[in-house]
């Protein structure tokens, strides 16, 4: 029962003593906050465009051309040999005719078109395969491009890979920030309870000289120092919640004049609960580096 | 309850405090430790708080040697006092409610029993009606009394009070002679360091004489 009261009676000091200094807490916060901003802000935004690389690259398909010089029959012929290939799972016709219908409506380009005495595209097919491994794609590309009346093969993924191979390098990026600013949020706890532990010199030696043991001195500036750091993690997902709401606000604009919609997502809950765990235990970890270098020199005599 | 023997004392400045006491006090004594200033009075209760330990030969508090206790059991060891310093060691910050409540805070009670406790003890040294007033606004006999007040608000065994009269007049220092032997009275064991010779032979207590480190008498 009286371990319930010592953590009690701690977390209730360590509040009335973050009151009391309300300038400097909000100031300490607030740089702790920023800090932390950053790199889960950097985070998001990778969160964001792994999303949408990912809806990219998770539907592979190679785009089949056929020689302009094929007929029907051929097309025939090749659709038939897609269809029964092990490898395809769907193969769609897209004749020349069709592919112009859809790029004079989809891009604009309706006076140009119109303006073109013959067809310049070819037959084509869009085949989704089977297999999406970037192997089984390749060697289904280079099988198909080998048949006859086949112009050329396009695999479509080979750029989105190119955006998630870049991503991974993003990704390390932004764990590196997180470990340099993790470390600022740990400098910057260690220096507050430093000057805390200054100024309650004389309560820390006064408490050892009538029976404190060393964790009920250690307990309050460890509650401070988890407390300061939740109060930063807070802090941060607040600025990065906003930061998001308002880029959200300016991509509705933009996404409108493209006809279409895209917003970017907040801080899952997931990640949110791990940013407030890990802001506080950093916090804590900080002001025990700093209790544990500053208190032992504190001996009544 | 505490024994010295053979103690002896030197800091690291070279000054021999205690040379070769020995002394035993028994539960429920009241021992009186006089001497000129510098005699070891003070080194003397400090090494049975474990504040300083022995050089050489041995303090036993309670059955346990405090020269070779363990750094994490001299808190505990230290609970069984109420320790009166010259200097009072009062914090400034808090009222004299909350310094009174700093021995309950460190053992864990119970905020409304101690809070019962807090007042009885500021009751016993009639400081009752000034538990909100800060140390500053007391004069130096009610700081004096707000010391004595957070010594025994846990109840210790031994009560132990460096030049308590240092700085009162004589009828302060009357008073305060009573308290303790009311302390006394009902069984805690009470150590006086004081050179105030008057303040000593009021009390009829055991007096021990200290001179130049040594026993004398």
């Amino acid at each position: 029962m009286s371990w319930f009261w010592h953590h009690l009676d701690a977390f209730r000091v360590t509040l009335a003593r973050l009151m009391r200094t309300p300038v400097a807490t909000l100031l300490n916060v607030g740089v702790i906050g920023v800090a932390l901003a950053l790199p889960v802000g950097l985070y998001v935004a990778l969160v964001n465009l792994q999303g949408f690389a990912h809806n990219l690259a998770s539907d592979p398909q190679l785009s089949v051309f056929l020689a302009l010089d094929a007929g029907r029959a051929d097309a025939e012929k090749i659709a038939a040999r897609l269809k029964n290939h092990a490898g395809v799972r769907e193969a769609r016709y897209v004749p020349r005719e069709q592919a112009l219908k859809e790029l004079k409506a989809s891009t604009g380009l309706a006076d140009v078109v119109d303006s073109l005495t013959q067809n310049p595209l070819p037959d084509a097919f869009v085949v989704l395969p089977r297999d999406t491994q970037p192997q089984a794609l390749e060697s289904l590309r280079d099988e198909v491009g080998g048949w006859p009346k086949v112009a050329h093969v396009q695999l479509d993924t080979a750029w989105a890979r190119r955006l998630d191979a870049g991503l991974k390098v993003a990704r390390l990026a932004v764990g590196l920030l997180a470990m340099l600013f993790a470390f600022a949020l740990v400098a910057v706890t260690f220096n507050t309870i430093r000057l805390q532990i200054l100024t309650r010199r004389e309560e820390i030696e006064v408490s050892k000289l009538i029976g404190a043991t060393d964790p009920f001195i250690r307990r309050p500036f460890l509650y401070y120092g988890a407390l300061q750091g939740l109060a930063g993690g807070i802090a941060a997902w607040v600025i990065i919640w906003a930061g998001v709401w308002l880029m959200n606000g300016a991509l509705a604009e933009l996404a409108q004049l493209y006809a279409s919609r895209f917003e970017l997502r907040h801080l899952s809950p997931e990640d949110s609960l791990s940013l407030l765990a890990f802001s506080a235990g950093l916090g804590w970890f900080g002001s025990w580096l700093s209790v544990d270098q500053h208190l032992a020199g504190i001996e009544p005599r | 309850m505490i024994a010295f023997s053979q103690v002896t004392k030197r800091y690291p400045s070279g000054l021999e405090a205690l040379k070769g006491v020995t002394l035993a006090i028994e539960a429920g004594e009241m021992v009186f430790i006089t001497g000129h200033s510098g005699a070891g009075k003070s080194t003397l209760l400090k090494l049975a708080a474990a504040i300083e330990r022995p050089s050489s030969g041995s303090v036993i508090v309670n059955g346990q040697n405090v020269g070779a206790l363990r750094v994490r059991a001299v808190p505990f060891l230290r609970r069984n006092f109420g320790l009166i310093f010259q200097d009072q060691k009062l914090l400034f910050d808090r009222s004299a409610f909350d310094n009174v409540m700093l021995p309950l805070a460190i053992t864990g009670f119970e905020r409304r029993e101690a809070a019962r406790r807090v007042r009885a003890a500021l009751d016993k040294v009639g400081l009752l009606a000034k538990e909100r007033s800060f140390p500053v606004t007391l004069s130096g006999g009610e700081q004096q009394r707000l010391a004595i007040a957070r010594a025994i608000v846990h109840r210790p065994a031994i009560l132990m009070a460096d030049e308590p009269t240092g700085n009162l007049d004589a009828a302060y220092a009357a008073e305060l002679g009573e308290l303790f032997r009311s302390f006394n009275q009902v069984g805690v064991t009470v150590v006086i360091a004081t050179h105030d010779v008057s303040f000593a032979a009021r009390l009829k207590p055991r007096v021990v004489v200290l001179k130049d480190g040594r026993l004398a008498a």
